[in-house]
């Protein structure tokens, strides 16, 4: 593999795994406070992706002025995400709160099925592809290796953003440290007075945004098809699952691993490259079944 | 010396800067009711965690009936004779108080193949001894997750006993039992075990528990055994009332 | 539900499929997808009784199919032979699978279980020069008990053989649970701690259990592999695994025939969805789980149980 090759791998990776952490960022957080595995998150992802692409077509069609694609896909993910969430967390994770966990899994998988359909029914089966953003920002030159602006600077600054966002409000706001306190113990902080409705309601929206915000990210990239959301669904939880259920910045170690072992999977034996993620995943699983940066011991016997 | 049932020699454990063991020596003959106390902390529970293999002693040596059991895992000593009951019973909620005892009876018993069911598989009629003798028998049919406290912990007892154990060592067996019922259990819990002809530990903290029922008492003090012998001469030592009893 | 009035079930359920597919020959086809998704169903009950949830288990029924499709097109062997062997094949998976899966409880075996299957799944649709790829593999229909069969006759045939094994499955499954090692799985949710405290290895019990939940899996996938004559690497995908456990809930989990009644009910809504609702099964049916979810947790058998209401509860 030579230097040029080496370094295209390299940045492919990164950008994937800014994608990767957005959406494992939102379904662990939401596991982290809700306890609860949200199979319906992968829907997120996709709906952001369909959503933001509509947008961008509008933008086109409506005769806009172009430099608003760019923010277009932060609005649509945070709409589109935001909506969602809070529709899925008031109307089921909510009430399945107590209930036993096999039948928890089962509700979050009944509400991805209905949610594939609804996308279905919303946005047919023809492949849905936007790039205008790409093509805007340009492209520039690293190390004699041309890249996309786009995918190379603002996938990883969202991510970082997003990152350093989310890490600042739980640990410098009110309201963060509330979702913390319910993160660590709901029944203790219930006892506290801390609004539990208020932090789950919260926290769902924006996990939420978080997964939508990969896929309208995505949009401009990747043609979007149904079934977009089931393979990032089992993606993103090879990423979670990695790191250790709940936890923040192990996701973003183990998007990058994830993501860069993928990427040079690509370019040095690319039958390999959709297995990377999930022959990582069941190595750490059978080693270290809590997750390479987790701190509580797994249930093992 | 004529053989022990159980033996420690040298037992020692730490846990981080607490010594819950201290180079504890003791021997247990066979048909004794031992009665263990000690104030919490002093080692009681942790003593019978590394006898039963929950725990792995630092150092020293634990012998049943002669035979090594040192470090070995629940399950191994289980089967070579000792059967133990919980402080918080230890049953199968979602099945009947019957079907506990099936189970527990199908760890020692199997007859008729992979097939079987479970009440052929077992002798049943020893099973419904069992329940007699525990006063359980009218309750067979409920879930064991119905079952009153007191009750429960018999059932713990039992699911043990049909184990057809040497020794049974059971953890605080009056606790979470209201006064006016600690007797009449305990009362129970005894027939049964003299019957069976079971040698007993028991850890309890009522005294007059320890009184009526134990032969043989042993007190507790830091990790190490204090006092050692006829329960109304222990329970007069200066240092038992004084650590133990005054709590 | 007393055993008399299951007996009564599960025959007015055989005569109607009989009843059914001589009346409109073209409903084989579904009725022999949801016999097959029936064993596999039944596989997962099995770990649901020890309290745990496989999201991978379609795996099993991926290797026996591919199992099939790689003897029927290499060694073109009878229809028979090829079952047994593709249902073989899985059970070995599954006991050595097994090994490492025992250790695990709770969403740590699921996502365990979860890795594998998608390892699989990466593997069947990539290599393709070996699996036929994501377009997977075709076979020709094979002979059927040493006899050369039309289309028509050969599925008549082989929904026979389905009928016979999935009652054989549900006798089997049954009987396992009323079995001391049955019971002692069913222990394993409630306190495994006290098995090991009376001598009984819960890991041991365990991998019992999962060689039987890959054996009924591996059934169901080689069953399907004969139906389609394709085999491809979505047998095996996470999404399938989820069906299958959806299956289970839906029809309840407590009991074989409630796997079979789950699985009827959602390939014949996925048939009249294609007609009826443009397609929009998956609505459908994730809008009924959730209500049954609330209103009905355990699962259709449940709800028939309550009506028909037999001697003792049914659990």
């Amino acid at each position: 593999m030579n230097a040029s090759l080496f370094v295209l791998a390299l940045m492919d990776g990164v950008s994937y795994a800014a994608l990767l952490f957005l959406v494992a960022l939102g379904l662990t957080l939401i596991f982290g406070v809700m306890r609860v595995l949200n199979v319906a998150h992968g829907s997120l992802y996709a709906w952001g992706g369909y959503f933001a692409a509509t947008l961008g077509l509008a933008i086109t069609s409506l005769t806009l002025p172009p430099w608003l694609a760019l923010p277009a896909l932060l609005v649509a993910a945070i709409v589109i995400g935001g909506l969602l969430g809070t529709v899925l967390e008031l109307t089921l994770l909510r009430r399945i709160l107590d209930k036993d966990p096999i039948l928890q899994l089962l509700v979050t998988f009944a509400a991805f099925m209905v949610l594939e359909d609804l996308q279905r029914l919303i946005w047919g089966v023809q492949p849905v592809f936007v790039s205008g953003v790409v093509d805007q920002l340009g492209t520039l030159e690293v190390a004699g290796v041309t890249y996309t602006r786009y995918q190379l600077l603002v996938l990883p600054a969202v991510a970082i953003a997003a990152f350093v966002g989310l890490r600042w409000f739980l640990g410098r706001t009110a309201l963060g440290r509330q979702v913390t306190a319910v993160t660590h113990h709901r029944e203790v902080a219930t006892a506290m007075g801390v609004n539990t409705g208020r932090v789950m309601w919260l926290t769902m929206a924006l996990g939420g945004m978080l997964g939508a915000l990969g896929g309208a990210l995505a949009s401009p990239t990747t043609s979007f098809t149904p079934g977009i959301g089931a393979d990032m669904m089992v993606l993103s939880f090879a990423v979670v699952a990695t790191a250790g259920l709940g936890q923040i910045g192990g996701a973003a170690l183990a998007a990058l691993l994830i993501g860069l072992a993928r990427s040079f999977a690509v370019y040095l034996m690319p039958e390999l490259e959709v297995l990377m993620p999930y022959l990582i995943m069941v190595l750490v699983l059978l080693v270290r079944p809590e997750g390479l940066f987790s701190t509580v011991a797994a249930r093992r016997i | 010396m004529s053989a022990a049932l159980l033996s420690t020699r040298g037992l020692s454990l730490k846990f981080g800067g607490v010594v819950a063991a201290d180079a504890i020596d003791f021997d247990l003959m066979p048909g004794e009711r031992l009665a263990v106390v000690g104030q919490n902390g002093a080692g009681k529970t942790t003593f019978i965690n590394i006898c039963t293999g929950y725990l792995k002693a630092d150092a020293g040596t634990v012998l049943l009936a002669g035979t090594d059991i040192t470090g070995q895992s629940p399950r191994a000593i289980t089967r070579r004779g000792v059967g133990r009951s919980f402080q918080l019973p230890q049953v199968f909620g979602e099945h009947t108080v019957r079907e506990c005892l099936l189970i527990a009876a199908s760890a020692v018993q199997r007859r008729g193949g992979f097939w079987a069911p479970l009440a052929q598989a077992v002798d049943a009629a020893e099973v419904d001894a069992t329940l007699e003798l525990l006063q359980l028998h009218e309750r067979a049919h409920d879930l064991a997750a119905s079952l009153p406290e007191g009750q429960r912990k018999l059932l713990d007892v039992a699911m043990a006993l049909v184990l057809r154990p040497k020794l049974m060592i059971m953890d605080e067996p009056t606790s979470g039992v209201s006064t006016d019922e600690k007797h009449g259990l305990m009362a129970v819990l005894m027939k049964a075990l003299d019957e069976r002809q079971v040698t007993s530990i028991f850890v309890e903290h009522d005294i007059d528990i320890v009184r009526r029922y134990a032969t043989r008492l042993a007190a507790w003090i830091a990790g190490r055994i204090a006092a050692d012998g006829a329960p109304e001469q222990v329970l007069r030592d200066p240092v038992v009332v004084k650590n133990v009893i005054g709590e | 539900m007393a055993s008399n009035r299951i007996v009564l079930v599960a025959g007015a359920l055989l005569a109607a499929v009989v009843a059914v597919t001589a009346a409109a020959p073209w409903l084989k086809t579904p009725v022999l997808l949801a016999l097959a998704n029936g064993l596999a169903v039944c596989g997962v009950i099995v770990l649901i009784r020890a309290g745990q949830v496989s999201f991978g288990h379609a795996m099993f029924a991926s290797l026996a199919g591919y199992g099939v499709a790689f003897m029927g097109r290499a060694w073109q062997l009878d229809a028979l032979l090829l079952i047994a062997l593709g249902t073989l094949g899985a059970a070995l998976a599954g006991a050595l699978i097994g090994l490492f899966m025992v250790r695990y409880r709770g969403i740590f075996f699921g996502m365990l279980n979860l890795a594998f299957s998608m390892v699989l799944f990466s593997v069947l649709g990539k290599f393709g020069h070996v699996t036929g790829g994501t377009d997977g593999l075709r076979f020709d229909r094979p002979t059927f008990a040493g006899q050369t069969l039309e289309r028509a006759g050969f599925e008549t045939a082989l929904l026979a053989l389905a009928l016979v094994l999935a009652l054989a499955a549900g006798w089997v499954v049954m009987r396992y649970f009323a079995s001391a090692n049955g019971q002692a799985l069913a222990a394993i949710k409630t306190n495994e701690t006290r098995l090991e405290y009376l001598g009984i290895s819960a890991k041991r019990v365990f991998w019992g259990g999962y060689v039987l939940s890959a054996t009924l899996c591996g059934l169901g996938g080689s069953v399907f592999a004969l139906t389609q004559g394709l085999v491809t690497p979505e047998m095996g995908y996470w999404v399938r695994s989820g069906e299958i456990v959806f299956i289970a809930i839906l029809g309840g989990s407590g009991h074989a025939l409630g796997a079979f009644i789950g699985a009827f009910v959602f390939e014949f809504v996925k048939l009249y969805a294609a007609a009826l609702l443009t397609g929009a099964w998956q609505m459908v049916l994730g809008l009924v789980l959730i209500v049954m979810v609330f209103v009905a947790p355990t699962g259709i058998f449940g709800l028939l149980s309550r009506r028909l209401a037999g001697a003792g509860a049914s659990r």
